[in-house]
């Protein structure tokens, strides 16, 4: 049942490798858009504006609730019956990873600026320092030393999500998984708890390492 | 949208929604007791024990939930282990849940100060009644918002389920697209009815944490 020399046959590695190259690229360029946009999202929901805080607070909201399964069928298959835009399922995914992102940056944005204390502020304020000078020099470099260990937890979350990409179309190391399972199903019938198996070691190699980091960056935070 | 087409739907998706509810809530429950038992065994730092939890929740939280739930349901039939859909989608959110669950124990019993289990002990009570009766009562308070958030994540975490063919909301969106293309009116649906389950439970979630922040 564990045999699993059929990894070695053809192409069998060489093709894992590809999906992986999509994961990673679905997950790199969503996380790099998302960064931006949730650092902009966050500032903007920490605004007293009435009205920016209420549609930022239904935008978070809607993305943070939804399962993200439930996100990428309404961009995959919404845009097109609404909007004729047929996304290709990788186009939908970052659309919905960047989207989901910088949601939970976002948040993650609002609640470090909102943990410093207003003791800091006030004493920037008595030691002469402008509003700019105070958010840049003193309110910024503290909440993103808290910011950073969830901001790269989210990471690992964003490339264990893009598994559900594969329930849309993309091939990606899923679905290619799967693949090698059906073409070996009759010579390896134990193909797919191999394969499962090694899927789950190529997620763990990709996150385990991040989240590790992450705690290292809480701990001496803290 | 065509609202007549609303009524058509909602007994279908009425009866996922059973689905989705008793998958997300069997595997809740079961998650909590994983979690509750794993975290004990570490604050009692049982040898070998805990370093088994330690390697359970780093490959829990590190792996996709649906590598987990297609290795159940695809995987271990092949070593003659054949389990019901639905059983495994509940082992599945047990397995993923329980370790999300153990951490947010973790980090409860691990804010009970230590002069608490100290007092307990020189008052004459056991490992067990002091844990029972001290420390759990205290750190449950603590946790409670972690344990509302691991709720809503496994109710969302819930949707991968669809994959193993079980007929939850999302699968029955799936369905109506795929059958009638009535997309408008069968992913409005999807969304009422997970913000029908899920607003509510982080509603209070939100509250929660407020009272005890």
């Amino acid at each position: 049942m564990w045999d699993a020399s059929f990894l070695f046959n053809g192409n069998t590695i060489p093709r894992l490798f590809e999906g992986l190259m999509v994961t990673l690229r679905i997950s790199l360029i969503s996380v790099a858009l998302s960064i931006p946009l949730g650092i902009v999202l966050g500032a903007l929901y920490t605004r007293k504006n009435r009205a920016i805080h209420a549609l930022m607070w239904l935008y978070l909201t809607f993305v943070r609730i939804m399962p993200q399964l439930v996100l990428l069928y309404i961009v995959f298959f919404g845009s097109a019956k609404w909007f004729g835009l047929n996304f290709s399922g990788e186009a939908a995914s970052i659309i919905v990873f960047t989207l989901w992102g910088a949601a939970e940056l976002a948040d993650l944005v609002r609640a470090a600026l909102e943990s410093i204390d207003q003791s800091q502020y006030d004493s920037a304020f008595a030691l002469g320092l402008t509003r700019r000078q105070t958010f840049s020099r003193v309110i910024l470099p503290q909440a993103v030393r808290r910011m950073i260990p969830p901001s790269v937890n989210l990471i690992t979350r964003i490339v264990k999500t893009t598994s559900l990409c594969m329930l849309i179309g993309v091939v990606e190391v899923m679905r290619v998984g799967q693949q090698i399972i059906d073409f070996n199903r009759f010579d390896y019938p134990g193909s797919a708890l191999v394969v499962y198996a090694v899927l789950a070691l190529l997620y763990f190699a990709l996150c385990w390492p991040l989240s590790m980091f992450s705690r290292w960056l809480e701990r001496r935070n803290a | 949208m065509d609202f007549s087409l609303l009524g058509t739907y909602l007994p279908d998706f009425v009866t996922a929604l059973r689905v989705t509810l008793t998958v997300s809530a069997g595997g809740i429950l079961c998650a909590i007791i994983v979690g509750l038992i794993c975290s004990v065994i570490r604050l009692w730092r049982v040898p070998v024990l805990t370093q088994i939890i330690s390697a359970y929740v780093e490959v829990a939280r590190n792996t996709p939930s649906l590598v987990q739930l297609f290795f159940l349901y695809f995987g271990l039939p092949k070593v003659g282990i054949v389990l019901e859909p639905v059983t495994c989608a509940i082992i599945c959110l047990a397995f993923l849940g329980g370790a999300y669950m153990a951490e947010a124990f973790r980090a409860a019993l691990e804010a009970v100060p230590i002069v608490q289990f100290e007092s307990a002990q020189v008052l004459g009570l056991s490992r067990t009644q002091t844990l029972s009766h001290v420390v759990l009562p205290q750190a449950m308070r603590q946790a409670t918002p972690g344990l509302v958030a691991n709720v809503v994540f496994l109710v969302k975490e819930s949707s991968i389920v669809s994959g193993i063919a079980l007929a939850d909301l999302m699968y029955v969106a799936k369905d109506i697209i795929g059958m009638n293309y009535d997309t408008t009116e069968a992913l409005f649906l999807l969304v009422v009815f997970y913000a029908v389950i899920l607003v509510p439970i982080s509603l209070i979630g939100d509250a929660l944490e407020r009272r005890f922040s």
